[in-house]
């Protein structure tokens, strides 16, 4: 259980996708303008990632690697996400209109989000099981969450601000996610895996 | 041999994996299939369809979606008295009567730029919803008849007051006929 624990932690803060590995940073940058954009994309990043987490150990497990295909993990987990978000899509325009209306247009850039392969990837590299493997995924996924929303708070701020001309938008973007990741860098000792 | 045996592998492997999820999906794609708002669409069907946006939604269809939650039915201004009669009958409700932002007159009209007053300001270009004027910065502007639909927003933000609606005259051509509408029964 323990172990459990400290491995979500650990991905939450100290092995932070965005800030410390560098994955995702596309919707990292791109959705954050809006802290109302932030959490619809987040909370659909964290289904899809956990789904697919799950779905790609399985499939590396039970098919890829009895058969010794392991180097067909990247194409396989690519299909497997893209089948993940789209039928996610599907099942959610049918259940839930509100959540759809939410999640609507960025169900189908998750596609594109490096995390969620890179969290499939990492899930056979680092050799976790079944459990971890969600956990894993899921902790990804809380953590990239987390520094999308406080980043889309703070891009809010830093709106209204008075920025000298030459950082004025993307460039006072850029370093603000710099000073983030260095602050998460003082994560970096709480969790020794 | 073996390199030929690992490759035909790979490809049966990852090909047979994705038609067992083309399955899936074309699976749910069936089974989680959304029809729309069957009284949205039908409210929707009896709008006018100028996009005129003054019953304060963005368009005809975001209008009838919120009919369809219980919104105000006498909204519509270039619809007038005979499109509320229809959405009440529709909606099973009494028809409410006008609301302050309609017409009386509702018989068709379009615009018309008197050119010699035009300024050529485009505040007009920017009021259309349906791109029916053409013109530019200082350059006298002017009405694509075929194509205005008569919502008269272009009206209001005109600062020298060019803009006129003229009412289209009913004439052979333009007579709509709708003889459908008129109902053939046989008589005993």
């Amino acid at each position: 259980m323990t172990d459990y624990l400290l491995l979500l932690v650990g991905t939450v803060l100290v092995n932070n996708f965005v800030l410390v590995k560098f994955l995702g940073l596309c919707p990292f940058m791109g959705v954050s303008s809006r802290t109302e954009t932030a959490i619809g994309m987040s909370f659909a990043t964290t289904f899809v990632m956990t789904i697919a987490s799950l779905l790609s150990y399985i499939v590396n497990t039970y098919i890829l690697a009895p058969l010794g295909l392991e180097y067909l993990t990247t194409m396989m987990f690519i299909l497997v996400i893209a089948v993940v978000v789209q039928f996610t899509e599907m099942v959610v325009h049918k259940t839930s209109a509100n959540l759809y209306r939410l999640l609507g247009i960025f169900l189908p850039l998750i596609t594109t989000n490096c995390a969620v392969l890179g969290v499939a990837l990492l899930n056979i590299y680092d050799q976790h099981n079944f459990l971890e493997s969600i956990v894993y995924g899921f902790g990804a996924a809380v953590g990239f969450s987390l520094v999308l929303i406080m980043f889309s708070a703070m891009r809010e701020k830093l709106a209204n601000a008075d920025i000298p001309k030459p950082f004025k938008g993307s460039a006072i973007a850029m370093i603000t996610a710099g000073l983030m990741s260095l602050a998460f860098m003082g994560f970096s000792g709480l969790v020794k895996l | 041999m073996s390199l030929i045996m690992t490759t035909l592998m790979a490809i049966l492997v990852l090909g047979s994996m994705a038609l067992i999820f083309g399955a899936i999906l074309g699976f749910a794609s069936v089974k989680f299939h959304v029809e729309g708002d069957p009284l949205a669409e039908q409210v929707d069907a009896i709008l006018p369809q100028t996009q005129c946006g003054q019953c304060g939604y963005p368009g005809c269809k975001p209008y009838a979606e919120a009919v369809a939650n219980g919104e105000a039915i006498n909204k519509c201004a270039p619809g007038g008295e005979d499109t509320i009669k229809k959405i009440a009958d529709l909606m099973g409700v009494e028809p409410p009567p006008l609301d302050e932002n309609h017409d009386t007159d509702n018989s068709p009209k379009v615009a018309f730029i008197i050119e010699e007053d035009c300024i050529g300001c485009t505040k007009c270009i920017q009021a259309c919803p349906v791109d029916a004027i053409l013109g530019t910065t200082k350059q006298m502007h002017t009405i694509i008849a075929d194509e205005c639909t008569g919502c008269d927003l272009c009206v209001e933000p005109c600062p020298v007051d060019c803009i006129v609606m003229i009412p289209i005259p009913k004439t052979p051509q333009n007579w709509q006929w709708d003889l459908n509408n008129i109902p053939v029964v046989q008589l005993d």
